[in-house]
């Protein structure tokens, strides 16, 4: 048994996996720590993000392959300051992981010894939170990148969060994305939905042979776009088969043209 | 093993082969050393019966020196010196029958033309040995070539044999890891429980082992590979995971490729109910008629669901064993709409042979 910790301070956790025996283990370790305290468990992606929204626990433990929404969409629609375990029987997904800045990765079947080292590690980190500290970078990333492999495929889908309801936008149907601030705005079906990401870090997981930065604040959808037309003194804007209309800039034009004229 | 020897049928063919040249042999003999036709007739073919069979020694040489590795005057040296020595042996019969002949009172002036023969029998010798030396690299060649052809022959079959055996012996090994979670869970919460999914899981592990050497097993024991596998998932998925079966008695003694119906099960539990978040029900359907069986696995599934890495590849698989298999004569279809998705597979009706 761990004494509490010096703090006195409760972590307020929840257990994301679609399976009640997983979910139980984790339960079961973590009845040893009275500081943690496990507020809600959840069995879908949807669920989580929900429950996560209206909670905002300090740790989250994270199955990957779950119904509805997968343990990387459901980071993805988390907000900011959570720490993360995730917790899987797969070991491709290592490195992924740490690029989204996890505290650590456990394979199932999880054993005690490396849970307590992960639950050691999300505390440093909740706690360096605390004191407004910048977490740092994941210690073991590159020792687990060793064995990892990268993900091969570009997602087909963007999941995005309006309150605590998810949609998922088919990575087909998106029309552009425009930069607002700390959001980008995704335009698909005649419908604007807000994401808190940038639009650098969503311009890398497109796949660049169906979608192109035109602008510093626009990413435009290349099957979209209907004709370019001259705007002002040296500037064009994209004319989507939608009808909107979409500012490139001198750099964006070029590599524009250069694909249209392909 | 000498190539003719061996073989009575060959031998006989390759004496049938010298009469030709005993006829020449006899001609040569008449016209040109003088001798009678009568005695170069008795003469020429029971020498020529001695020297084929002198000349079968020639295959040793051949397959001693081989054409492509000893040098052409390695070749010259041991061809002709064998040659020489093998008229020298043939000479030798030569003077002995023809001193038979005389002292027997049949040509009793035969000694007097032999010094006329000599020279003659030591030309055709040669060169009927150094023909017969052409005759064995040419077989030796052939023999070579068709022993390559059949050494890839057989590298190409065990190739395959080892892809099929590799692709049937395929179980996921995350379905071993999330089961061994299940199991850890249950240890402290039910272990009896723990047992049984130890033993369900044992079971369902010795079934598969062993199947990769077999190339079809009765129907009867795929279903109970498929009945141990859901055992085990239904302990880890719960209520989400429920299985509806149909399976026509009297198809169960046919044969079916070893893990052709699990990879299916499996993929309808990992990217069908695995997806699910209230789960669903699993069909499976057997019939047989018309020389055929017919098999069909349904499971529901999330149309929008995370793509999974790995979807396709069971599928895929099972394809190129069938196609392996049966060739145009089984079938796979694969479909999905309403949210179902359906393999159905036809493969022709056979009976497993000496299975207990």
């Amino acid at each position: 048994m761990t004494l509490k910790t010096n703090t006195g301070k409760t972590i307020r956790a929840v257990l994301v996996d679609d399976e009640e025996l997983a979910r139980q283990v984790l339960r079961e370790y973590l009845s040893a720590h009275e500081e943690i305290e496990v507020i809600a468990e959840c069995a879908n992606g949807f669920e989580a993000v929900k429950t996560i929204t209206e909670e905002n626990p300090e740790l989250v433990f994270l199955d990957i392959q779950m119904p509805k929404l997968d343990g990387f969409e459901v980071l993805e629609l988390m907000d900011g300051d959570t720490a993360v375990i995730f917790v899987t029987a797969h070991d491709a997904h290592a490195i992924r992981a740490f690029e989204v800045h996890a505290v650590d990765y456990l394979l199932k079947p999880v054993g005690r010894e490396r849970f307590e080292a992960a639950l050691e590690r999300a505390k440093q980190r909740i706690a360096q939170k605390a004191e407004g500290q910048k977490p740092p970078a994941a210690p073991v990333a590159a020792e687990l990148a060793a064995t990892a492999r990268p993900p091969a495929q570009y997602p087909h889908r963007i999941p995005v969060r309006d309150g605590t309801r998810v949609f998922i936008i088919p990575v087909a149907k998106l029309d552009y994305a425009e930069a607002q601030d700390d959001y980008i705005a995704l335009l698909a079906e005649g419908k604007k939905h807000m994401k808190q990401q940038t639009i650098a870090s969503l311009e890398e997981v497109l796949d660049p042979s169906r979608f192109l930065r035109v602008h510093r604040s626009y990413i435009v959808n290349l099957e979209r776009v209907a004709r370019l037309e001259p705007y002002g003194k040296d500037s064009h804007v994209a004319v989507l088969t939608t009808g909107a209309q979409i500012p490139v800039s001198r750099a964006g034009y070029a590599r524009l043209r250069a694909i249209l004229d392909r | 093993m000498h190539p003719i020897l061996t073989n009575i049928r060959r031998l006989a063919l390759y004496l049938v082969a010298w009469l030709p040249l005993g006829a020449l042999l006899a001609y040569l003999m008449a016209v040109t050393a003088g001798m009678t036709w009568r005695e170069a007739s008795v003469m020429s073919f029971p020498l020529c019966l001695l020297y084929a069979f002198i000349c079968l020694s020639a295959w040793y040489a051949c397959r001693a020196n081989p054409f492509e590795r000893a040098g052409i005057l390695r070749l010259v040296e041991v061809h002709l010196a064998a040659a020489l020595a093998a008229s020298g042996v043939w000479i030798v019969g030569a003077e002995l029958l023809a001193h038979g002949l005389a002292v027997a009172g049949y040509f009793p002036a035969i000694l007097v033309r032999m010094p006329h023969v000599i020279p003659l029998l030591l030309g055709t010798g040669v060169l009927f040995y150094l023909l017969s030396v052409n005759f064995y690299y040419v077989l030796l060649a052939v023999e070579a070539s068709q022993e390559a052809e059949a050494r890839a022959m057989e590298a190409r079959m065990l190739t395959r044999d080892a892809e099929l055996r590799a692709l049937k012996a395929q179980v996921n090994p995350h379905f071993l890891f999330n089961s061994l979670n299940s199991i850890s869970a249950l240890t402290s919460s039910d272990a009896a429980k723990a047992r049984e999914m130890c033993v369900l899981l044992g079971e369902f592990l010795r079934r598969t082992l062993g199947l990769g050497e077999k190339s079809a097993i009765p129907l009867e024991e795929e279903m109970s590979l498929i009945r141990a596998f859901l055992a085990v998932e239904k302990i880890r998925f719960g209520a989400r995971l429920r299985m509806e079966e149909s399976v026509a008695k009297e198809c169960l003694g046919f044969s079916v490729p070893p893990l052709l119906l699990q990879p299916l099960v499996e993929n309808a539990v990992g990217h069908g109910i695995a997806n699910l978040v209230e789960g669903g029900n699993i069909r499976l359907e057997v019939k047989c008629g018309g020389g055929n069986v017919y098999m069909e696995i349904e499971n529901p599934f999330d149309p929008e669901a995370p793509m999974r890495r790995r979807s396709g590849v069971g599928l895929e698989n099972v394809k190129q064993r069938l196609a392996a298999r049966y060739g145009e004569r089984a079938s796979m279809q694969v479909s999905s709409n309403d949210g179902k998705f359906r393999v159905s597979i036809t493969i022709p009706a056979e009976r497993t042979e000496n299975t207990a």
